[in-house]
C-alpha cells in the first residue's frame, strides 16, 4: 500500500511542481563548457560510477563519447564499461529492469540522454546539490529543487550528509531584510553539510559541475561539430554575399 | 516542326529541344523576358526566399525520411539516431526544423508586403488566393510535421489542436476520432500524419506554388507604387519602368539569399532550439499519454491564432465559448481569402492611401504580433483582455475596410514608378 502511495506521489509530482509555479525555486547558474575536456572526462567517470546503475544514456554510444572526449578505447573498456554484455560501440545502457525499478523506487529512473535539454543545466547542477536529510521520506532524503523526490542521494559518499538548518545565507529571503552589518539573510532552509564526505564542499560543487557538463555534452554531442563547422560555413556565405553584391552592383549600373 | 508560335532557338541542341518542348519559350516568359518593375525594395526579397526555403524543406525532408521511423515505438529514438549516428544528421534535422520557422518568417513578411502595396487587388486576386491557400496548406504541413518527433509537446500539441474539432456541434466527437483514427492520439495518428506531411501536402504545396507563380506572371508583378508598368511602353513594346527578371532580379535576389542564409546558419549552428521557441523543451521527453505537460503552447507561428482561440472566454447566442473560439480562429484565416473584395480604395499602394488605412494596417500588424506573444504565455485575466482587444482589432482591419478605404482621401498616383 505504502508503495502504491509513493508511486502515486511520484506520479503527481509534475502537478505539485505546476501548483508551485508562482514561486519557482532558485537555480544556481551553470554554463557548460564543452571545450573543457578534463571536466567532461571527469563527468563521464562520475556518471558511469555513480549514476549509471539506475540511469541509462540510451542514445549515447560509449565510442562516440570516447572519441569526442578524447578517451582511449582501452581505457573506456577497462574503466567505464562495467558490463560484459556491452561493447565499445554500444549505447550506454544499464541492467535495471523497468518493473524492478518501479517496485523499488516507485517509478523507473528516467533515461538521462536528453535531461540537460529537457530541464536545463542550471536545474541539474542545483538539483544534485540540493538533497538533504529527511527521515520522513522512504529513502531518508528529500530535495529542495524536486520535493518528495523518489531518488536517493547517489552522490552522498562524495558530498556527505546535508541537513536543512537555520543559518545565515547570501541568498535573499523574500519578505526579510538583510542584516545591516553583514548583508546576509537569516533563513531556516539553508542546506549545510553536517557529516563530511570524501570531497570538500567546493570540490563537490566542481564534481557536480563536471557531471552536469558531461550531461550537457550527451544532450547534444553534435554541438561540438556545429561549433567546428559553423565559422567555416558563415565565412563562406559572407564571401559569397560580397561577391553576389558586387555582381548585383555591376549589373544594376545601367538601371536608373 | 513543333508549334510554330513558340519562341525558338536558332539552331543546335536547343532548337531540337524547342521543337519538342517549349524550353526557350518558358525561359523567356518567366525569366529572361519577364519584365518586373525596377523599383522593388526590401519587401520584395521574401518571395524568392520562400521558394528557397521550400527547396530546403523538401531536400532535408527527403534525407530525414531515409532514417526516420514513423511508429509510436520508434519515432522518438529514430530522431535521436538521426541527431547522433547519421552522418550530418544533426545538420539536416536542424536545417529542417529551423527551416519551418524560416518558412513562416518569410511568408509572414511576404504577406505583409502584399498588404502594404495592395498586391492582392485587381488584377492579382487569384495570385493572392493561391498564396493564401499555400499558407493554409503550409500550416497543416507544419502542424503534422510537428507530431513526427513524437515528444511530449508533439503529442499534446496535436491532442489539443485535434480536440478543437470536437467543439463542432453534433459531428464533433466523431470527427476528432476520424482525424486521429483512434480514441486518442496514437501510432495510427502518427502514421497518417507522416503520410500527409511527407507525401500529400508537399504535392499540394508544390502545385499551388506553380499556380501562384503562373498567375503572377500572367498579370505581372505589382510594385511599391502600385502602378501598372505595362501602361507606359517604349517603341519595342517593353515597359519603360520594367527590367527583365533575369539577370537583374536573379542577381539581386542572390544578395538577399546570402543575407538570409547567413542568419539562417547562425540559428542552425548556434541557436537551433531558438530559446525553446523553435524546438520546445518538453519535446526532448518522449510522448506520454498519461502525463500532460504543465504548459502546452503551440510553436510560435501558430500562436496568434491560438491566442484568438483562448480570447473567446464567453458564450454567445447559445454557442459555447470553445465552439465560438474555433469559429473565430477559422474566420481569422478565412477572412484573408476575401480581402481583395474588401479593399475599395482607388489606389493600391499604402504610399497613396489615406491615413486611416495606414493607421489600420499599423494597428493590425501590432495586434498580430501581440497576439503571437500572448499565445506562447500562460493565460491570465489581463492577457485575455489584451488578446480580446487585439482580436477585435484584427477583425476590424478587415471588416471595416470597405468603409475606411472609401472614406479616406487618397493621394494622386504618379505616372511612372518613383524608385
Amino acid at each position: 500500500m505504502k508503495k502504491h502511495l509513493f508511486a502515486l506521489l511520484v506520479a503527481l509530482m509534475p502537478m505539485t511542481g505546476f501548483a508551485a509555479g508562482g514561486n519557482e525555486v532558485h537555480l544556481d547558474e551553470m554554463t557548460p563548457d564543452l571545450s573543457d575536456k578534463a571536466s567532461l572526462q571527469n563527468g563521464m567517470k562520475l556518471f558511469t560510477n555513480y549514476c549509471m546503475g539506475c540511469h541509462s544514456l540510451q542514445y549515447q554510444r560509449y565510442s562516440r563519447a570516447a572519441e569526442d572526449l578524447g578517451i582511449p578505447q582501452d581505457l573506456v573498456e577497462q574503466q567505464l564499461i562495467f558490463s560484459e554484455d556491452l561493447a565499445f560501440n554500444d549505447q550506454m545502457r544499464n541492467a535495471m529492469q523497468k518493473g524492478d525499478a518501479v517496485s523499488w523506487f516507485g517509478a523507473a529512473p528516467p533515461d538521462l540522454t536528453l535531461e540537460a535539454r529537457l530541464r536545463g543545466t542550471d536545474w541539474i547542477y542545483t538539483y544534485l546539490r540540493s538533497f538533504y536529510k529527511d527521515p520522513e521520506r522512504p529513502l531518508g532524503v528529500n530535495n529542495t529543487v524536486f520535493p518528495l523526490v523518489g531518488m536517493p542521494n547517489a552522490l552522498e559518499p562524495l558530498q556527505g550528509v546535508k541537513e536543512m538548518v537555520c543559518a545565515e545565507t547570501d541568498r535573499p529571503v523574500p519578505g526579510h531584510e538583510p542584516d545591516p552589518l553583514t548583508g546576509k539573510y537569516q533563513s531556516c532552509d539553508v542546506l549545510k553539510v553536517t557529516q563530511a564526505g570524501k570531497l570538500e564542499p567546493e570540490a563537490f560543487d566542481r564534481a557536480v559541475y563536471d557531471l552536469t557538463n558531461f550531461l550537457a555534452y550527451v544532450g547534444e554531442p553534435s554541438k561540438l561539430q556545429a561549433q567546428a563547422l559553423g565559422p567555416k560555413v558563415l565565412m563562406f556565405i559572407f564571401i559569397f554575399g560580397v561577391i553576389a553584391y558586387l555582381l548585383k552592383r555591376e549589373y544594376w549600373r545601367d538601371i536608373h | 516542326m513543333g508549334n510554330p508560335n513558340r519562341v525558338k532557338a536558332e539552331g543546335g541542341i536547343m532548337r531540337w529541344i524547342d521543337d519538342r518542348f517549349p524550353a526557350t519559350q518558358m525561359w523567356e516568359e518567366h525569366l529572361a523576358k519577364y519584365y518586373a518593375p525596377k523599383n522593388f525594395n526590401f519587401w520584395y526579397f521574401f518571395g524568392s526566399l520562400a521558394l528557397l526555403v521550400l527547396v530546403n524543406q523538401i531536400l532535408t525532408g527527403v534525407w530525414l525520411t531515409m532514417s526516420y521511423n514513423p511508429s509510436a515505438e520508434g519515432a522518438f529514438a529514430s530522431v535521436e539516431y538521426i541527431m547522433r549516428d547519421v552522418e550530418f544528421g544533426w545538420l539536416i534535422r536542424y536545417m529542417h526544423s529551423t527551416g519551418a520557422t524560416a518558412f513562416f518568417v518569410v511568408i509572414y513578411l511576404h504577406m505583409f508586403r502584399a498588404l502594404l502595396y495592395g498586391s492582392y487587388k485587381a488584377p492579382r486576386e487569384l495570385v493572392w488566393i493561391f498564396g493564401m491557400t499555400i499558407y493554409l496548406a503550409l500550416m497543416a504541413e507544419a502542424f503534422m510535421g510537428y507530431l513526427l518527433p513524437w515528444g511530449q509537446m508533439s503529442y499534446w500539441g496535436a491532442q489539443v489542436i485535434i480536440s478543437l474539432f470536437s467543439a463542432i456541434p453534433v459531428v464533433g466527437a466523431d470527427l476528432t476520432q476520424w482525424i486521429r483514427g483512434d480514441f486518442l492520439v496514437s501510432g495510427i495518428t502518427l502514421n497518417r500524419f507522416f503520410a500527409l506531411h511527407v507525401v500529400a501536402l508537399p504535392i499540394v504545396i508544390l502545385g499551388l506554388v506553380v499556380l501562384h507563380i503562373l498567375a503572377l506572371h500572367e498579370v505581372g508583378s505589382n510594385n511599391p507604387d502600385g502602378i501598372d508598368i505595362k501602361a507606359k511602353k517604349d517603341e519595342n513594346g517593353k515597359p519603360l519602368d520594367g527590367i527583365p527578371f533575369h539577370p537583374y532580379y536573379t542577381v539581386k535576389d542572390l544578395v538577399g539569399v546570402a543575407v538570409f542564409l547567413f542568419v539562417f546558419c547562425v540559428v542552425i549552428f548556434y541557436f537551433p532550439e531558438g530559446g525553446g521557441y523553435f524546438l520546445e523543451k518538453p519535446n526532448f521527453e518522449p510522448s506520454d499519454p498519461l502525463k500532460t505537460p504543465d504548459h502546452i503552447a503551440p510553436v510560435w507561428y501558430f500562436t496568434p491564432f491560438y491566442a484568438m482561440l483562448r480570447a473567446i472566454t464567453f458564450s454567445l447566442f447559445g454557442l459555447d465559448s470553445k465552439f465560438l473560439g474555433v469559429m473565430v480562429m477559422g474566420s481569422a484565416i478565412a477572412i484573408l481569402f476575401v480581402l481583395p473584395w474588401l479593399d475599395k480604395s482607388p489606389v493600391l499602394s499604402m504610399r497613396y492611401k489615406g491615413w486611416l488605412s495606414k493607421v489600420m494596417l499599423a494597428l493590425f500588424a501590432i495586434s498580430f504580433v501581440v497576439l503571437g506573444v500572448i499565445g506562447v504565455l500562460p493565460s491570465t485575466p489581463g492577457r485575455t483582455l489584451v488578446a480580446q482587444i487585439c482580436t477585435a482589432v484584427y477583425f476590424a482591419f478587415f471588416l471595416l475596410m470597405p468603409i475606411y478605404t472609401r472614406l479616406e482621401t487618397t493621394k494622386p498616383v504618379p505616372e511612372r514608378v518613383t524608385g
